[in-house]
């Protein structure tokens, strides 16, 4: 494995370590000048790939925007672990409402920036999955819609976290929650035919749609900044594993978030204008049992009794993924 | 300038002059004569720097509200029935951090069974929702609230709801008088925002509070409405000075002096009322009106003093409390527990059922006589026929079936408003 040495400190690759890129190439977090946006000392678990996220993208928006930023919440675990009364991390303008309004009160930010001549000063929501595909799902499709000016941001950690784990419409095939426990013919939740909220984006023909994950610092942060020389409606999904939901450990959060790209269980790409314009292609391909055995809540498909035939199914899903958006690199397909 | 003008007209109007610079609606009847007017005054420029948002729902319409709100300008709505329950949530979130939304709501019945007509079950159902409420009796003074509404949502920081009757005032063609734009610039100062979203000075709004200081913020917004006790009639008289009229205040007097029985009431069945009474008062009876113009905050010491006279109160609304009883009959009560008199609660109008006057004179000719039992609660021109016919048929039968649709049927009529 002695080739891994050698690309692990060239620039080009995924993992680039950044103190031997030019500083322009740099990430923002990198930077002495980033903005802590969610600072130190909330009550985020170890390891949470959605304080992670938050983080990211709020201090890349903050650099795109020089500062001029609000930032609207709906409620959530983000909501709960950064405000507990009389404590905030937030060190930019902020405003939580209610767990499905988040888009619409966003949008109403935005209108009145508009309004008051500061369309200088501009808005980011950002929410759960189940703020944004299942309870504030009608609000962002009004958002989208109306091209109002504002990035949607919706931090996918596959369920309900802060009321407990239960089952979202973004939780996958087979993951036990607390509403969708490994007991019965078909343990987990049920493999329906999925909601992908970016496509839904997409098919709205907003100006730009992106996936991102928490493994990818570099990509994230390019696609904030991308997102932000747009103006009217943008969405970015991230993902971001859950170590308490996930009952993963808290170290694996990266590596998780690697591993779901690196499998097909989660397409990473760019559209603008409702078309594909960019993959990030799959460098190592793994089937999805590596994604899927470090994470307690797909511990049943692995113990005494283990259920190759659903895990066959997962990997049919990552493999209709890797069809459908190009994932392979050129010349494997 | 008088106008011979439709209600929801002259209130656009009105609202166009407070120069709101985020509308967000929804549209439902009927309230659409006003949304409508709205959003032809922001196209033509009438209503300048104004962005008026089509949100999808009226949860949407609250939300944006909110945020616009919060972003520091003067904000405003208006809706009716099914779409202010459906803002429900987004209204208590309002009310708790405080923003100064100003909100009609044309006030229409609540279903099921689905009706179009006016009554204020929608406006009663979110009494507690912390926005102050206004209702109106007249179309003039429905414009006049909403340049005081504004005026005072943006002094304390709470919302506040200009309630009129749907159709029996949006709809009516009456004479108005508009204020123009210079008189309410000088009664209405530009909004300064008491909080605000801003890059410049970044503050957290809508943090998670515990126990330990949950019950003082919401102490915080029952005293606000308190201090909105004395706000109140300081702002209508402050118009009385700038427009030259009464309108608004916490409540109306209609030949109270010397009067024995007084009916309670609020909205447009008012001035119904107050025709009644002269021709009672015109056979000797000492009878007069005390209307209530702020339902929330609840005037209990105002009120109280209005009746401290009186021998017999009857409270006429057009709501009630299913199970329960009275709504405002309940509050009535409450403020006027240590005086010797009986509150009776009659519901009236409800879905548009109109309350005639010939209906009210039977009613008040009853509650002089003492003829109505002070422990239930009643209801005026209810058809006991049509119920006894249900109740009969619900006796029959494992599935009799649905209730609305056989009633319908036993009188006839296939669709609402036959009344007549
Ligand atoms: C109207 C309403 N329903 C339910 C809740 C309870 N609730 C609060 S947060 C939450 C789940 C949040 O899930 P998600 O949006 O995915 O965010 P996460 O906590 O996973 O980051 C729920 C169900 C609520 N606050 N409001
Ligand atoms: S439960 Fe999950 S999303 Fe919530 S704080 Fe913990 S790790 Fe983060
Ligand atoms: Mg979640």
């Amino acid at each position: 494995m002695a080739f891994q040495e050698i690309k692990l400190y060239q620039t080009g690759t995924f993992v680039v370590g950044n103190r031997l890129l030019d500083p322009e190439q740099r990430t923002v977090q990198a930077r002495t000048g980033r903005s802590n946006s969610l600072t130190s000392g909330h009550r985020a678990c170890q390891g949470c790939g959605e304080a992670l996220g938050a983080r990211y993208v709020l201090d890349a928006a903050m650099r795109a925007t020089d500062g001029k930023l609000v930032a609207v919440n709906s409620t959530g675990c983000l909501e709960v672990f950064s405000t507990p009364y009389p404590e905030s991390s937030w060190q930019l303008p902020w405003l939580h409402s209610l767990f499905g309004n988040g888009p619409a009160v966003a949008s109403g930010v935005a209108a009145a920036l508009r309004a008051s001549g500061r369309d200088d000063i501009r808005v980011v929501g950002q929410a759960g999955d189940g703020g944004t595909v299942d309870i504030g799902f009608g609000a962002l499709s009004g958002m989208f819609e109306r091209n109002d000016d504002v990035l949607f941001v919706c931090y996918d950690n596959e369920g309900y976290m802060n009321t407990g784990v239960q089952r979202s419409g973004a939780t996958p095939p087979a993951a036990v929650t607390a509403t969708t426990k490994a007991v019965g013919p078909e343990p987990g939740n049920v493999f329906g035919q999925g909601k992908s909220v970016p496509l839904i984006a997409m098919a709205h023909e907003i100006p730009y749609v992106a996936t991102a994950t928490v493994a990818d610092l570099h990509d994230l942060e390019h696609k904030v900044e991308r997102a932000m020389s747009f103006r009217g409606a943008r969405y970015l999904h991230v993902f971001v594993p859950c170590p308490l939901g996930w009952r993963a450990a808290s170290a694996d959060t990266i590596r998780l978030a690697r591993l779901a790209k690196e499998s097909g269980v989660f397409p990473v790409f760019e559209a603008e204008a409702g078309e594909v314009t960019a993959v990030s292609r799959i460098r190592r391909q793994v089937p999805v049992e590596d994604y899927l055995r470090p994470q307690g809540r797909y511990a049943h498909l692995f113990g005494d009794h283990p259920r190759p035939d659903i895990v066959a199914r997962i990997q049919a899903r990552a493999d209709r993924n890797i069809a459908r958006f190009g994932l392979l690199p050129e010349g494997d397909e | 300038m008088r106008s011979q003008i439709e209600g929801s007209q002259a209130v656009a109007r009105a609202v166009t002059l407070c120069r709101p610079q985020v509308i967000a609606a929804y549209p439902i009847s009927p309230q659409t004569h006003i949304v409508e007017s709205l959003s032809d005054r922001v196209r033509t420029g009438e209503l300048a720097g104004c962005e008026y948002m089509l949100v999808e729902s009226e949860f949407g319409a609250m939300s944006a509200c909110i945020g616009a709100s919060a972003a520091g300008v003067r904000t405003y709505t208006a809706t009716s029935s099914q779409g202010l329950l459906f803002m429900a949530e987004a209204l208590f979130n309002a009310s708790g951090i405080g923003l100064p939304i100003v909100m009609t709501v044309a006030n229409r019945a609540i279903g099921a069974p689905i009706n179009i007509w006016n009554d204020h079950s929608d406006s009663m159902a979110m009494r507690d929702s912390g926005w102050i409420q206004l209702f109106a009796e007249s179309n003039q003074e429905a414009v006049d609230l909403h340049v005081q509404a504004f005026r005072l949502a943006e002094s304390l920081s709470v919302p506040v709801m200009v309630c009129m009757d749907g159709f029996i005032l949006t709809h009516a063609f009456e004479e108005v008088d508009l204020p123009d734009q210079a008189q309410v610039d000088a009664f209405l100062a530009p909004f300064v925002p008491q909080q605000q979203l801003d890059p410049d000075e970044p503050v957290t709004i809508g943090a998670m509070v515990g126990p330990e200081a949950f019950a003082e913020v919401k102490y915080l917004m029952h005293a606000k409405q308190m201090t909105a006790l004395d706000e109140i009639p300081e702002i209508a008289a402050d118009f009385r000075r700038a427009f030259g009229r009464d309108s608004g205040g916490l409540l109306k007097t209609y030949r109270l002096d010397d009067a024995e029985t007084v009916v309670v009431a609020l909205g447009s069945v008012l001035g119904t009322i107050e025709d009644v009474v002269d021709s009672m008062r015109d056979a000797g009876v000492p009878i007069g009106v005390l209307g209530i113009t702020c339902f929330r905050p609840w005037p209990a010491a105002e009120v109280r003093a209005a009746l401290a006279h009186a021998r017999r109160v009857v409270v006429v609304e057009k709501a009630f409390a299913v199970g329960a009883g009275g709504i405002v009959g309940q509050n009535t009560r409450d403020a006027t527990r240590d005086l010797p008199l009986v509150v009776l609660d009659v519901v009236a109008g409800l879905g548009g059922r109109p309350v005639t006057r010939a209906s009210l004179r039977g009613l008040l000719d009853d509650v002089v006589e003492d003829r109505l039992d002070p422990t239930r609660l009643h209801f005026l021109d209810l058809d006991l026929a049509l119920v006894e016919r249900e109740l009969e048929r619900s006796r029959h039968g494992r599935r009799p079936g649905p209730h609305a649709e056989h009633m319908l049927r036993d009188l006839g009529t296939v669709a609402s408003g036959a009344f007549d």
